[in-house]
């Protein structure tokens, strides 16, 4: 455990674990128990020795998520995720200056450098993805400008402006000269930015992963409008159960957070408004694009549609699409592990 | 005073209970609900109507319009603009009014407006609005610049109508080659702007600082002193003085022959399950960067469910606060003299039926109307000193300071 909170709550995770021990008839979709009162930092989590995580969802609220040990039942499945367990986390703040914009970046773990783009809802600060990929990886996680607090660039006008943001971003990154090549992980919206970027430095990667990303046009279906739904209830449309909602954001997310979402929301608007959640010609582009490519979607993604996951395979020059079973579109929190697993695999290969 | 006939055309041959079932009847409301035959029997109802208002007295006929709802059948209010400034003589066509960031080309705006104005020989009057969240939606415009192409395609058309082309526009929101239209306004320096709003302090700065007249649409009688409290202020430090003349209010006002009959219909007004712009989901009505940054908590609780409708207030409460204010034309007078007397607007307009209310009720209201209740008012507003910027001569803007020339035409 990184911290005093997060061991005294491992000693309460014991006591509580005999109640909520795994049986077999339980589904391997996540389970979330309402264990604890008084915590205060979101996202602390603590490791009990069967494999399953605690998590701080928000302030007075922890969930037992039984993730891990789902997985270990299905023959050690999510074995590399499990040896990484034990590392401690820390995560440090930097502040990085591009465009004008003095940009947050979070960096924790040690090893190669995987950079991770967040969805258009923006992100928690701390997540079990994340800290699972920093046990074997540097990570590092800049809320895009506009969003999750990040100062609003007014002229910004397109995604493809944010991803040539982003390349600046990696001129910029230290951590990139010292630590080797990056692999550019894109969640949803962010996996739109990382495919523009790699359009535009085709063998700048070391690896790119795009999960449910945006940016392509469906042909059968549409990309999910969130204009005109409730930030609720598009955060809800994008998980495939209620449970991977309520662990990531409780029942009743703060006002703090819809006010985030509108704020994030407003900006998705400003710079990806018409066409929605697509740019026509970057299909046209995919295929120059050398760095090798893994496509990960969710089996149940209500907000883009998985064939815009085939779509991308098809058009990238080296491309494999991983669907993962339980999850929607955000995959990273609702199959934590089964991602971590498919980036780290993918990711430490030379 | 300046006196006007409002209504927002209803199109009250939609079956309400599918809107029910539905749970909205704005937007996402299907148009298969449309019934075209009743729309094209109403949309000429409407026209007898202003026809009519004009008749009997009324200084103007105010026209607004509304996409993808019931609520408003008027999708342009330029093309029934048109249809007034041919079919009738006298009246003010008041445009409250012209969407502007959905313009994807203020300067065709420009020249319809123009049109507009030469066909009534300088009768109108061509207020702006920003739109409501729904029409963003409906038309496909980006709500996050829905104030700052407002004022982009407001300049340009103020430009468009006052300097001589051809010119050049090159603005972040609109850009144009050449803007040379051979269709001016017959009214110089321009037609009157006046702006109407409900909620935004920042409409009422921009209209106050413009020195345009504000027109506070059927807002309670606190709310309304409010406005006009931050509209003076501003007037003051801008260089003049408010008051009347720029000081406009929509009174959603229904007369009849009996209290009963009056009380009946004006419950129409609360046909909308009490929205007046149509029951929505709070997102359509508000969507990201569409409102004000100073509403955002209250909003995000009101969007998911956590707080009540700031809009939403009972008939009762609305009688009380004469947001709504019915009956026989000897009990609305003494009404409608306290709000002039506690807002002192000098532009009033009637919104006289809504809903389901009979077209016959409907002719009766406006013949009451403008045979009893105008001219008391009339009355009221010299006694009072509300002289309307017609009366007064008021320059139309501060950019044209010089007092507006009548238009002469043969």
């Amino acid at each position: 455990m990184h911290h005093a909170r997060g061991r005294a709550l491992s000693g309460a995770a014991l006591l509580l674990l005999t109640l909520a021990a795994p049986s077999p008839s339980r589904p391997a979709a996540p389970r979330v128990d309402t264990l604890l009162q008084g915590l205060q930092i979101p996202w602390a989590l603590a490791g009990a020795p069967d494999g399953r995580l605690f998590v701080t969802e928000r302030p007075g609220r922890a969930a037992l998520r039984g993730l891990l040990a789902a997985g270990a039942r299905r023959g050690g499945e999510y074995g590399s995720v499990r040896a990484m367990s034990p590392m401690p986390v820390t995560w440090t703040s930097h502040t990085l200056s591009v465009a004008g914009i003095a940009l947050p970046v979070a960096r924790a773990g040690a090893g190669p450098p995987v950079l991770v783009l967040h969805h258009d809802i923006g992100t928690p600060p701390r997540l079990p993805f994340y800290e699972a990929l920093a046990r074997g990886f540097t990570v590092l996680m800049p809320s895009h400008p506009g969003y999750d607090g990040s100062p609003r660039p007014d002229w910004m006008r397109s995604v493809r402006d944010m991803a040539v943001l982003y390349q600046w971003l990696l001129g910029e990154l230290e951590p990139t000269r010292e630590l080797g090549r990056l692999t550019l992980v894109g969640l949803g919206f962010g996996g739109w930015i990382a495919a523009e970027l790699a359009t535009m430095a085709p063998r700048a990667l070391h690896r790119l992963v795009l999960v449910g990303a945006m940016g392509i046009k469906p042909e059968r279906g549409e990309i999910a409008d969130q204009a005109l739904v409730s930030y609720i209830d598009y955060v809800r449309l994008g998980f495939a159960g209620r449970a991977g909602f309520e662990a990531a954001f409780g029942a009743e997310p703060a006002t703090s957070q819809l006010e985030q979402w509108d704020l994030n929301r407003e900006m998705t608007f400003r710079i990806a408004w018409k066409p929605y959640m697509y740019n026509p010609t970057l299909p046209h582009l995919l295929g120059g694009i050398v760095t090798p490519t893994l496509v990960v979607w969710g089996r149940e993604d209500r907000i883009v549609p998985l064939e815009c996951g085939e779509r991308y395979a098809k058009a990238l020059r080296q491309a494999r699409l991983e669907v993962v079973d339980g999850a929607g579109h955000f995959v990273e929190m609702e199959q934590p592990d089964a991602l971590a697993r498919l980036v780290a695999g993918f990711a430490g290969k030379e | 005073m300046h006196l006007m006939y409002f209504t927002e055309q209803p199109m009250s041959a939609y079956p309400a209970d599918e809107g029910r079932t539905f749970g909205a009847t704005a937007l996402m409301f299907s148009n298969k609900h449309f019934d075209p035959v009743a729309g094209s029997r109403l949309y000429n109802e409407y026209l007898e109507h202003y026809r009519l208002a004009e008749e009997v007295g009324f200084d103007g006929i105010m026209l607004n319009e509304h996409h993808n709802a019931p609520f408003c059948m008027q999708a342009k209010c330029n093309v029934f603009a048109s249809i007034l400034a041919a079919m009738t003589k006298r009246v003010k066509i008041v445009l409250l009014g012209n969407p502007l960031p959905l313009a994807d080309n203020p300067v065709r705006l420009a020249e319809e407006l123009a049109m507009i104005d030469m066909v009534s020989r300088g009768r109108l009057v061509s207020g702006f609005v920003r739109g409501g969240g729904q029409e963003q939606l409906a038309t496909g415009v980006n709500p996050a610049y829905n104030r700052e192409r407002f004022e982009e395609a407001h300049e340009l058309i103020v430009k468009a109508w006052t300097q001589t082309g051809p010119f050049r526009w090159e603005g972040p929101h609109y850009q144009h080659r050449v803007v040379n239209p051979w269709a001016l306004p017959l009214q110089k320096p321009h037609p009157r702007v006046w702006i109407p709003g409900v909620l935004s302090k920042e409409t009422i700065v921009w209209a106050a600082r413009k020195r345009y007249p504000y027109i506070a649409l059927s807002t309670a009688i606190d709310a309304t002193k409010k406005i006009w409290e931050l509209y003076d202020q501003v007037a003051a430090e801008t260089g003049y003085a408010g008051g009347p003349e720029y000081r406009g209010y929509l009174q959603r006002c229904h007369v009849a022959e009996t209290e009963e009959k009056a009380l009946e219909n004006a419950r129409q007004f609360m046909w909308m399950q009490g929205e007046f712009t149509g029951l929505a989901h709070p997102v359509w009505s508000s969507p990201s960067g569409y409102f004000s940054p100073s509403y955002r908590t209250a909003f995000v609780e009101y969007a998911v469910g956590r707080r009540s409708n700031p809009r939403g207030a009972a008939f009762e409460d609305q009688l009380r606060d004469q947001q709504i204010v019915a009956g026989t034309p000897r009990t609305v007078i003494p009404k409608l003299r306290r709000l002039l007397e506690e807002t002192r607007p000098s532009i009033l307009g009637f919104w006289a039926s809504d809903g389901f209310v009979k077209n016959e009720d409907a002719r009766t209201c406006i013949r009451l109307l403008g045979q009893e209740v105008l001219p008391a008012l009339r009355e009221m507003g010299k006694e009072l000193g509300l002289w309307s910027p017609f009366e007064a001569n008021a320059p139309v803007s501060l950019a044209f300071p010089e007092p507006a020339r009548s238009p002469v035409t043969s």
